[in-house]
Parts: structure tokens; sequence; C-alpha cells
């Protein structure tokens, strides 16, 4: 699909606004994480601290657990053995209702980004707020603007099945940063798009990331890496034989 | 349930309505059975309260009356039922007591013979009503004494058939009740399965919600407020086809006996009012039920 020139990127500042940050404090932290699926060890004595503002990238082959990393940083799998934590809270003691809490500080990205057909795309990114009990018609304006910012002021009102696989991916980040959160967490979010959406969306993480949010990207794409190098302070975490790395300066 | 709850539940967020997918199948299974249910409810419901008119209606009128027969040749038969009367009128307890007239005789016995019955022609014994006072008189003392004093005199005070029939009124009264609940539990039953495909045809919708940041009530209470609207709804159609099927039924008559009397009568009326009401409390908690056991499934 074409890809119109939608300007410089430029986060309204509505949706930037981030959560104090305090140097020297961890957003998500995993110690000594070990995870067992099916039987056998996906992942072993995983230790990570993702700092405020940070950029993180997470490679590592295929099945080598990248997703299963994600998840157990925003609580969608506990542990098996070690400690996760959340903004300094044990992700493994959150009742649901905390958890759900957590979600809407960390923006999540999935590959096969999932929303409600039924609705238009407007309502599915707004669907934070509408979870969290915001007035919607006191948003508009606000949401209107984030649609223009990811480049889908025209594709408001479609449905999702009728989204290209790149739109699909901004209506997510979009939904991913409504809540303004802290920490937006993406798995492969450029896995089915082509090289020019891909650099797109990455420009919108580097913004939101200037913005102050930490950005968690797990991606075998090391074009994109590279890219990204070229404009913010970015960590490459490398997942291999069930442990995390800090990956070398030769990406 | 919290007043918040209560009138959320009731008022609705347009917004939170739409998250949820409308589902064919089971908004119409919902509809169907608590509008099914709702329609024999209201029929055991009138089943129920004709039993307990009948109960009550027959305990009042037989408990106090008693019939004295005369079986006395023709020529006696006078003498006889004069006498009796003149001992009746003695007997303490007694409240009043007469005899029969031949067109009372005559149309006791119409349902059977026909109203042009020549009673006069046949051997028919004379009947007297005895109406009991309260305190009432000694039966066994009446009865040695009608035994010495009018041979052919034969007391009768119902006991021996007022009984059975009383109690099985009073059981039929119990039946509609029990008819009722099991009705209820029906009702649940069947609006748990529907709740629980709707929840595993929504899994989706679920980890999706999850995902933004729904609280597993939010989500619940998507499901739940759907079930119990669309259960309200079913219930007050059954219900005002129920009570359109009562009232299109014939009025009571001594002809038609208890099936005509099977509708409401004066208040009444109101008491299916109280199903739909009662149908979407019954669809409230158990879509309650379904919706936080599955919910604690669902990792």
């Amino acid at each position: 699909m074409p890809i119109r020139n939608h300007g410089p990127l430029k986060l309204p500042g509505h949706w930037g606004k981030t959560a104090e940050r305090k140097q020297g404090t961890v957003v998500i932290e995993l110690e000594n994480v070990g995870y067992n699926y099916g039987g056998g060890e996906l992942l072993s004595d995983v230790s990570v601290k993702l700092a405020p503002g940070s950029f993180h990238f997470l490679t590592g082959p295929s099945g080598a657990g990248k997703t299963t990393l994600l998840k157990l940083c925003y609580g969608a799998l506990t542990p098996t053995s070690g400690r996760a934590r959340a903004f300094n809270m044990d992700v493994q003691g959150l009742d649901r209702d905390q958890m759900a809490h957590l979600r809407r500080r960390v923006g999540v990205v999935h590959q096969d980004c999932r929303f409600l057909d039924h609705l238009p795309v407007i309502e599915n990114i707004a669907l934070p707020l509408i979870v969290a009990g915001k007035d919607l018609s006191q948003e508009e304006a606000n949401l209107r603007e984030l649609l223009n910012w990811v480049g889908l002021s025209e594709r408001a009102d479609a449905l999702p099945p009728e989204l290209s696989g790149g739109e699909r991916q901004r209506a997510a980040l979009a939904r991913s940063v409504i809540l303004s959160p802290d920490v937006i967490i993406a798995d492969e979010p450029t896995g089915n798009v082509d090289w020019e959406m891909s650099q797109r969306l990455l420009q919108l993480l580097v913004e939101l990331n200037r913005m102050g949010k930490t950005i968690l990207l797990a991606t075998h794409d090391m074009s994109l890496i590279r890219a990204a190098k070229k404009q913010v302070q970015a960590r490459v975490l490398r997942i291999s034989a069930k442990q995390l790395h800090q990956a070398g300066a030769d990406l | 349930m919290s007043e918040g709850r209560l009138r959320k539940l009731i008022m609705g967020d347009a917004q939170a309505d739409r998250v949820v997918p409308p589902s064919g199948f089971t908004a119409q299974l919902t509809l169907f059975v608590s509008g099914a249910m709702a329609f024999l409810a209201v029929f055991a419901l009138a089943l129920s309260l004709a039993s307990g008119r009948l109960a009550t209606r027959w305990a009042d009128e037989l408990a106090r009356a008693a019939t004295l027969r005369i079986n006395a040749p023709a020529e006696q038969r006078n003498a006889q039922t004069q006498a009796a009367l003149t001992i009746l009128q003695q007997t303490p307890g007694v409240a009043s007591a007469r005899a029969l007239s031949d067109e009372e005789q005559a149309a006791l016995l119409a349902p059977w013979f026909g109203s042009s019955l020549p009673i006069d022609s046949l051997p028919v014994p004379q009947l007297i009503e005895v109406i009991e006072d309260d305190p009432g008189y000694d039966g066994t003392g009446l009865r040695l004494r009608l035994q010495a004093e009018v041979p052919g005199a034969v007391l009768d005070d119902h006991t021996r058939w007022r009984a059975p029939l009383v109690d099985a009124a009073r059981a039929l009264r119990r039946l509609g009740a029990v008819s009722i609940l099991l009705i209820a539990g029906a009702t649940a039953a069947m609006i748990t399965l529907a709740a629980n495909a709707a929840l595993a045809a929504n899994a989706q919708v679920i980890e999706v919600l999850r995902l933004v940041g729904a609280l597993d009530s939010y989500i619940a209470h998507a499901f739940i407020r759907r079930f119990t609207l669309r259960a309200l709804g079913g219930a007050a159609a059954g219900m005002a086809l129920g009570m359109l099927g009562v009232w299109l039924m014939p009025a009571a008559s001594n002809e038609g006996g208890f099936l005509t009397g099977l509708g409401f009568q004066g208040w009444a009326w109101a008491l299916p009012l109280v199903i739909p009401p009662l149908g979407a409390l019954v669809a409230f908690a158990a879509t309650t039920r379904a919706a936080k056991k599955r919910l604690g499934d669902l990792t």
C-alpha cells in the first residue's frame, strides 16, 4: 500500500505525557527469571532492567522466547522461577484488578494486532479510554489528533478487517499510547509490513521515546535496529540458549 | 449490589454496551427461553392460585355443612322429614336445618338426568341441609337419636369425600408453586448455558479488553447487563402472551367447574407482573456466576 507523506512526526503533547521520570528507578525488572513451557525450559535465569525513557530492542531467532519474555514483562505470563517487577510491584503478587491497572501503564502492540472487529478503528483506538470509563465525547478532538499522528484519519470509520497490515500496526500503536502509558512493548510490529511502513512505525516509536516513553521492541530485523540506533540511544538484547545477552556494538 | 452498580445496570453505558459484539445465537436462545418460561410461569401461577381458591372454598363451604338423607317410602317421607327437622331444631350445635324443595333436588340431579326430570315419579330421598353452629353438634349422639326416631335418616357430614378433595386441591397448589420454582431453575440453567456460550465465543474480545486494561468486573458487567435485559424483554413478552392466554379462557362458571376458574381474579391479575423482574433477577444471578467462573478460568 502506498504511504502518503504525513509530514514531520509530532506526537500531540497530550499523548506524550508520561509519569515523572525518576533517575535511577526501574520501570520493569526481571530478576533471575525462568519460564517453563510444555515440560521444557524456555527461559532460564533471565535478568533485565528497563529504565524510564530507555529504548530496548529484543532480538533472537524464532522460537527463542522473545514473545514469552515480553509477556513476562507485562504480566501476561507468570515466571516459573525468579521475580518479575513492574513499577516497583511484584507482578506475581498482583490480583486481576491490579493487573488491569498495570496494563493501563503498559501499552502493548502485538504482531497479530487484535481488535474488536465489530467496532470501527476509532473506537478500537479509544478502547482503553472506554474501559477506563472516560467520556469519549470529551476526548474526540484528541482522538482525531492521534489518528492524524498515525496517519489513519481517513480510516477512522473503517472496520479492522478492512485495514492493511501496516494500518493495523499503526492502529495498534495508537491504541497502545492513548492512555499515555509509561512503557510501550511491541512484539514484531514490523513483521507483516514492508520496509517503508516499518520505517514509519519506527519513527513513531522513536518519537514516543523522545517524549519519555520506555520502549521495548522485539524484532529480528537488523536493519530496523541499525536505523533506530542512528536516532536514539538503544540497547539491544539478544535471547539465545534460553538466556538474555546484551548484543555487541557490531549490530 | 451497590446503588451505583444497580444504576449502571439499569441505565447502562452506551459505550460499554458496544464493546461486546451482539451474538445472534445466544441472544435468541435467551429471549426464547425467558419468554417460554415466563409463559409457563403465568399458567403455573394461575393453576396454583385457582387450586388455592378451590381448596379454600371447599374447606370453608363444606366444613360447616352436612346433609341428612331421608330414605323412606313415599307415604312416610313427609312424616319422617318433619320428625328429623324437629330433632335437628332441638339439637345443640345446629344453626339451621331446612328440607330442600323438589325444584332444588331436581336441579341437583339435572347434570345427570337433564332438567325435565319427573322427580315425583322417582324414589328420590328427601334431602335436608344442616348448617353447623360454632361450636358444632355431637355427630355420634345425633346419629344415635336419628336412628332411634327416624329410621330412614342417614347423616352425611361430607368428611369422607371433602378431606381428600381439599387435600388434592392443596397438593395442586403446591405443585403449581413447585412448577414455578422449577421454571426459575430451568431458566437459570439455560441462561447459564447461553452466557457460557457467549463468553466462550467472545474469548478473543475478552483477551483484547484485558490487554487494554479492562477490569474483570467491567467485562462481566457488559455480559451481565446484556443477558439481564434480554431475559427481561423475553420474560415480559412471555408474560404478556401468557396473560392473554389466561384471559381468553372461559369465565368461571358452576357448569365448567375447576377448569373454567383457572384464570386470575381481582388483584391477582397484577401478580404475573412480578415474573419479568424475577426472570431478569434469575438471569442476572446466572450470568454473574457464569461470568465470574469463566473469567476466573481464563488466564
